[in-house]
């Protein structure tokens, strides 16, 4: 290994192409640390906001008109206001009212980022997931009863494997934005991807070299998350539909 | 992603409802749009409206006896606060007149016969389209100068300006995408009648297929707008002095945490106004548009 880091400072002084966050070994932690932070960030919500997707549209179809109207209000605020301004709201807003005793901060910056990201995508994942399910005809749904299966079992095993087929298309765009906006924890100093960056380019005075490492970093996060969403599309398409 | 052109014929499985085919078309629509379609409705407004009236509720009762009324003190902001909203608005004029004009470039380039020009464009395209806007705008900040000398005369390059093309370059992957996208969504009966007719390639495209592309294309093109004038505050990360920076700057003047919702609801007041007539249109054209396809 110690050859490659060797071969990254003969770089920087053959060229000047100082690419500190592999022959130096803080910056490899620092960068390496970001790198999985930004990728723990995202596959956390990921994970959150599907489950919340899921479970918000099955209270959606729910018989509480109380229930329902809850969710359509989280559907239409996080829809419909930018992911930085929730953001803001959850870190400065509601965590400066949850103190803990000791006066600290009760809830970490990170925890507020996923709390704050997973709510605003799964507010895309809920109606993902609702329309999905409406596309399934009753008559499907009145073949499960007439077969015997319960409420529970056809939801579990007509319905939703049904309704996720159709949503998933949907459902990878805003995935895919959904990795795009971790970067915006960046502006409550998660020491995610970005931040990192922008600590070692003040650190290095590296700036040029950072920001194309950042950007191919991203585009390749990015491209593995589409490449691999694509190809599980097309490998649990319902034959005969789809665009 | 599969052409579109063997969609208009309908292949809708007696299983699923005509709402599955639907929600396929819009998550193909997302697709080449890049981000979902905005939605507003006057009753956003509402709620919107009833969380300032919060907002001011809260500053009134956090207020000591000696301080003035929360809607005076914002009125007194709204001068400065309304020239951030012109310079929000100038960054996402330019930003968009930039990004449409490089990306309607880059569209036909994706749509070349030339292979590498193809294979070119589309690496630009996927390349811009999959990096982070924040990512993009502090590329922009931080890599160009700040100042350019073209033949002894030094040129100050603003922070704005900067913004806005950092702003431009998604945009313009993005407008790219839309353009590909409407392209292909002609049907290749039309190359073929105006083949048929001895219509050359570049005599097809302008005459017979961006015609009908460009009602294709408004819808998303528009909503991309209203999206983008929400991601000029994102400029205020950087230190732009547009709406954002300078609520900033108004609260840390009055120095009263209560007026901190009343604010910052204004402010999205704001941008709701403007975005909202931008939402509903887009909304209507897109309905109508879809009658006759």
């Amino acid at each position: 290994m110690q050859f490659v880091w060797n071969w990254f400072r003969w770089l920087y002084e053959a060229t000047g192409i100082n690419l500190t966050i592999f022959y130096d070994a803080f910056d490899r932690g620092r960068f390496s640390s970001g790198f999985w932070m930004t990728v723990k960030l995202s596959v956390i919500c990921i994970v959150l906001s599907v489950v919340i997707g899921i479970v918000g549209a099955w209270i959606q179809r729910s018989r509480l008109r109380v229930a329902r109207t809850i969710v359509y209000w989280y559907i239409q605020a996080f829809r419909n206001t930018p992911p930085l301004v929730q953001l803001y709201f959850f870190y400065f807003g509601l965590g400066s009212l949850l103190k803990a005793v000791s006066g600290g901060p009760l809830v970490t910056n990170v925890t507020w980022a996923i709390v704050s990201l997973s709510f605003f995508a799964g507010a895309f994942n809920v109606e993902i997931f609702r329309s999905g399910i409406e596309a399934v005809p009753r008559t499907t749904i009145e073949a499960a009863e007439s077969l015997g299966f319960s409420r529970l079992q056809t939801y579990l095993r007509i319905v939703f494997p049904l309704a996720f087929r159709i949503s998933l298309p949907a459902l990878n765009n805003n995935l895919v934005n959904l990795v795009k906006t971790t970067t915006l924890a960046y502006a409550i100093a998660v020491p995610e991807m970005l931040y990192v960056s922008s600590q070692i380019w003040s650190d290095e005075l590296n700036v040029p070299v950072m920001m194309n490492v950042l950007l191919v970093c991203y585009f390749v996060l990015v491209g593995i998350l589409v490449y691999v969403m694509h190809r599980w599309e097309r490998a649990i398409r319902v034959p005969g539909f789809g665009v | 992603m599969s052409d579109s052109s063997g969609a208009s014929e309908s292949r809708v499985l007696p299983v699923l409802l005509p709402a599955a085919e639907r929600i396929a078309r819009a998550a193909f629509r997302e697709r080449t749009q890049g981000m979902p379609t905005l939605r507003l409705t006057a009753s956003h407004g509402v709620a919107l409206v009833g969380v300032f009236l919060v907002g001011c509720g809260l500053a009134r009762a956090q207020a000591q006896t000696y301080d003035p009324d929360v809607l005076a003190t914002i009125w007194k902001w709204t001068p400065l606060l309304a020239r951030g909203f012109v310079f929000n608005l100038a960054i996402s004029f330019l930003a968009m007149a930039i990004g449409t004009a490089v990306g309607f470039f880059l569209g036909f380039a994706q749509i070349s016969l030339l292979r590498p020009v193809k294979r070119g464009a589309w690496l630009t395209t996927h390349f811009f389209r999959n990096a982070p806007w924040l990512v993009l705008l502090f590329y922009c900040m931080f890599l160009l100068p700040f100042q350019v000398t073209i033949a002894g005369i030094t040129i100050p390059i603003p922070d704005w300006t900067k913004a806005t093309l950092g702003l431009a370059l998604p945009v313009m992957a993005n407008v790219s995408e839309i353009v590909r996208g409407a392209v292909q969504s002609i049907p290749t009966t039309q190359w073929e009648s105006a083949a048929s007719l001895a219509f050359n390639r570049r005599q097809t495209l302008w005459m017979i297929i961006v015609p009908q592309c460009i009602k294709r294309m408004l819808p998303p093109w528009m909503n991309l707008y209203a999206i983008l004038t929400m991601a000029t505050v994102l400029a205020s990360i950087v230190g732009v002095n547009e709406m954002m920076t300078l609520t900033q700057r108004a609260l840390s003047a009055e120095s009263r945490p209560g007026l901190l919702l009343a604010f910052y609801s204004y402010v999205l007041l704001w941008f709701f106004l403007y975005c909202y007539p931008i939402a509903r249109w887009t909304v209507r054209l897109e309905a109508r548009y879809a009658v006759n396809q």
